[in-house]
């Protein structure tokens, strides 16, 4: 897995290429935890290059939402998600609760 | 194709996965079912090493498969402490994920996954895990 982070006027845009699993789960933990602790809580996450996600990348999702929602700061959304990763987010009841963007550009325009 | 023995690290995660899916391909498996035994062995083989074996270490996942006349049958062997899936709760999909307990939704996913999903005990005193993935008619 690979981890492009580009700052925004409004946000940071971050790219996950490859499979998050819990292998690569706790790096991208980390680089989330990075850029929130940074004082940035509005987080576009571009999909469009992730070919694998499980449990385990899911919870990191859930982790980085929390810390951007909190005192309403922020919030963390998905953009350009492929039907594989949709399947496995909607499995698991979280497309209710994500703003998902068909594009990077709408995701970031959103903030 | 010979079975597949690994380290019980997460580091193993994407071999084991590479190999059920040539796995799933031989049996006749279309695209979507390939990613769908992709993803039920990822969740089998974390909650092997994070459950029964209670972190990463120097033991060992054994992988082996079976091809069926409608399908596959996979299965995964460890040494660790047995498991009893009836003790782990149904997660959590309805709330906001960010108010949600931690746990079961690997199981889960296996269990939406494939058709079949077997623990067992076997008589060396490790744990199977068989699952079933049948083609889609």
């Amino acid at each position: 897995m690979e981890i492009k982070t580009t700052p925004m006027k409004r946000c940071v845009l971050v790219q996950v290429i490859g499979k998050l699993d819990s292998s690569s789960a706790p790096v991208l933990s980390e680089q989330l935890k990075k850029i929130t602790k940074e004082g940035n809580y509005r987080i576009v996450l571009d999909m469009s290059k992730l070919e694998f996600i499980s449990s385990a990348g899911l919870w990191v999702l859930v982790n980085t939402q929390k810390a951007c929602k909190r005192f309403n700061r922020g919030e963390l959304v998905f953009s350009e998600v492929p039907a594989k990763i949709y399947s496995a987010l909607d499995l698991a009841g979280f497309i209710h609760y994500y703003k998902l963007f068909k594009t990077s550009a709408e995701a970031v325009g959103n903030f | 194709m010979k079975n597949l023995i690994v380290p019980a690290s997460f580091a193993s995660l994407e071999k084991i996965r590479d190999y059920f899916s040539r796995a799933a391909g031989e049996a006749g498996l279309d695209e979507d079912a390939v990613f769908e035994v992709q993803l039920a062995v990822d969740e089998a083989a974390s909650n092997i090493i994070d459950h029964a074996y209670e972190g990463e270490c120097e033991s060992e996942i054994e992988c082996g498969y079976e091809l069926l006349k409608d399908g596959l049958k996979l299965n995964l062997h460890d040494h660790g402490k047995p498991f009893d899936p009836d003790v782990v709760e149904l997660p959590d999909i309805i709330s906001d994920p960010t108010q949600r307990k931690k746990g079961g939704l690997g199981l889960y996913f296996m269990r939406q996954m494939m058709d079949e999903v077997n623990f067992s005990f076997s008589g060396d005193g490790g744990n199977d895990l068989t699952m079933i993935k049948r083609r889609r008619l």
